[in-house]
């Protein structure tokens, strides 16, 4: 059986149960695509469709903000220069919030920690989950079973109420934030790793390398890893997405980043009672998380279109 | 014995594990505290004494296996306990039990996932097969591209956009959903209105993309290509051939989008002020009233399993490969 590209992006996005892979079951890896020179990477992103080219723009301009956020922002972080809920003006160009801080420099700001923080989770994550995953492929039996069944009990109980009661537990500091996410999202890595490295772990090169004596961590990171690259490439970007609307939900609720640290989900909540009298610069902050999404979701798309080799529709 | 019994009772016996080992887990959340805890929530100036008198209200002079059967055998019973903000003697005010804060919001917690869970779910299954038999129409395209935005984007971005169209700029609805026991039926399915379209608009999205999934994955399988071949009519091949094996898929497709459901509705709740469990269990882990966090988190795990099992046992009785074994 092999993985069509909805099924996958049910897995991918769903983390639902992977469908059961027997070990002769031999599924043909697509290569990794061929990378290193300028001109097939240009080539690639000139086919690449518009809303891909959209994502791809977006993205690097958030960057830019988060790198350069001292320089570009107008005022500090946590300055207060103004009176509070000023409206917009040449001064201030989307008013203040509850305090008279500048909000576009909140919001410069803000792009620096959230995104960075959600950058850090999923990195973690992905060392966590991608690790064990590999392990429990290569190892397999009792290791296999084990780190299976401890990834079930963690995926009965939902994520967020899961991430909201160890976070009434330990206190909400940003440390803490990134752990308790990245170790309750390493579970959907772990399994995608596992059902992915499954399919390669059986093929004649593993065997070979095993026969010739090569160590766990050759096998895992020259045989395996590359073979599996591309779904963990894509799967790190859908990854991103949810672990960065999973922190700006907790921000939101009051129990993520906290202030004076700016941070989108939290300036929702700080402003919102603005909604209230028709004004929409509360929006601003959960837009920039919106648009941030959906500009990941499309690259990813069009990467796991190209990469995998796998057709929409068959 | 018969193969359909004997997988079901095999799945439930696997979710009762399930749901003891979550227990287990939401139980040792207690265990793990932090020495300082009682410091924490007692304030610095807690005497050692009332320290030492809070942590044998909770219990934690006893050895964790007999606090858990104690726990277990009090849940069991439907006693969670009482609540830490109203920590007898300690806080001073009336002891308060975790099941009066909990279950007046479970119900409504419960009305408001209903009410969107049966707009929804007809409307996304509608969507998702249309979406499938025209594939790469612009119909599916555009569609595909409106639910993928909607899914990346925050729920409370969804709700406060609707809010501020909906309630604000054209007051047609109520922009807080706040109702009482006493609310009669029809204005509080009004005043949920906003609350329970945000939640029908985030899990539409996931809904039909999976539905749409789940049927282009059944219609590209060979057995729906002989039937085509030989000439059966489209209407026919959709009832006849495909539907019979669409059920689980659609099964478990909506038992998934009814777990989001569950985890949706913290924020939205919050959002419109909707006194629900979400928005209790936000406010009890902010002032981290272990005991009625523990039971949010049972409610929402255990809906949560049993509609998995529920979608489980919907696929095995639904197989036509086990209903007519050779």
């Amino acid at each position: 059986m092999s993985i069509n590209a909805d099924e996958f992006e049910m897995l991918a996005r769903e983390g639902t149960t992977i469908p059961p892979v027997e070990p002769g079951d031999v599924v043909p890896q697509p290569l990794p695509p061929r990378r290193g020179t300028l001109a097939s990477a240009w080539r690639a992103l000139k086919s690449a469709p518009l809303t891909a080219w959209f994502g791809l723009i977006v993205i690097t301009a958030y960057i830019i903000l988060a790198v350069f956020a001292p320089f570009i922002a107008p005022h500090g972080e946590s300055e207060v220069v103004a009176n509070q809920y000023e409206p917009w003006s040449a001064q201030f160009p989307l008013g203040t919030d509850q305090l008279g801080r500048d909000m576009l420099s909140r919001l410069i700001y803000g792009a620096r920690n959230t995104i960075g923080i959600a950058v850090v989770t999923t990195i973690l994550s992905f060392c966590i989950g991608g690790t064990l995953g590999l392990l429990a492929s290569i190892i397999g039996g009792w290791t296999d079973q084990l780190l299976g069944r401890a990834v079930d009990i963690l995926m009965a109980i939902p994520q967020l109420i899961f991430a909201l009661m160890l976070l009434s537990i330990v206190g909400s500091s940003i440390p803490n934030l990134i752990v308790i996410i990245a170790v309750l999202d390493s579970t959907r890595v772990f399994r995608l790793t596992r059902a992915v490295a499954m399919n390669v772990v059986v093929l004649d090169f593993v065997e070979a390398a095993r026969l010739q004596g090569e160590k766990i961590p050759w096998i895992m990171t020259r045989e395996i890893l590359p073979n599996i690259l591309p779904p963990l490439v894509a799967e790190f970007g859908l990854r991103f997405c949810f672990v960065f609307l999973t922190i700006s939900a907790l921000s939101f609720l009051g129990l993520g980043i906290q202030p004076p640290t700016a941070d989108w989900g939290s300036m929702v909540r700080e402003n919102a009672t603005l909604i209230a009298y028709g004004d929409v610069t509360p929006l601003l902050p959960a837009g920039a998380i919106a648009l941030l999404t959906v500009a990941v979701n499309f690259v990813v798309d069009w990467f796991l279109h190209k990469t995998s080799g796998l057709k929409d529709d068959r | 014995m018969n193969p359909i019994l004997k997988t079901v009772l095999q799945r439930l016996g696997l979710g009762l594990v399930t749901l003891f080992v979550v227990s287990i887990v939401i139980f040792s959340a207690v265990t793990m505290l932090p020495g300082d805890f009682a410091t924490a929530i007692l304030g610095q100036s807690a005497t050692p004494e009332t320290v030492a008198a809070f942590q044998r209200q909770i219990g934690l002079d006893r050895p964790p296996i007999l606090r858990y059967l104690y726990w277990i055998g009090g849940v069991l019973q439907g006693n969670f306990g009482e609540s830490f903000s109203s920590a007898g003697g300690l806080g001073g005010g009336h002891v308060r039990t975790v099941v009066s804060l909990v279950v007046p919001r479970l119900k409504n917690t419960l009305f408001l996932a209903s009410f969107a869970a049966l707009i929804a779910v007809p409307l996304s299954l509608v969507l998702g097969m249309l979406a499938a038999l025209y594939r790469n129409s612009l119909f599916d395209r555009l569609v595909n591209l409106v639910t993928l935005t909607s899914i990346s984007v925050p729920e409370f971005f969804v709700a406060y956009i609707l809010m501020l169209f909906l309630a604000v700029k054209l007051p047609l609805f109520y922009s807080l959903a706040s109702v009482s026991p006493d609310t009669p039926f029809l204005e509080r399915v009004a005043r949920c209105a906003l609350p329970a379209l945000t939640l029908v608009l985030v899990i539409v999205a996931h809904m039909m993309r999976m539905t749409r999934a789940a049927i282009i994955n059944l219609l590209a399988s060979p057995y729906i290509e002989t039937a085509r071949l030989k000439g059966v009519k489209p209407g026919r091949i959709i009832f006849r051939h495909a539907l019979p094996n669409a059920w689980a898929p659609i099964a478990t497709v909506i038992a998934l989008n009814l777990a989001y459901l569950i985890v949706g509705v913290v924020v939205v709740e919050v959002v419109f002020v909707y006194p629900g469990i979400g928005q209790l269990m936000v406010d009890s882990v902010s002032a981290r009233d272990i005991p009625v966090v523990q039971a949010c988190a049972l409610v929402f795990a255990v809906t949560y399993i049993l509609l998995n099992l529920v979608a489980d046992i919907v696929s095995i009785v639904t197989n036509p490969r086990l209903l007519r074994p050779r």
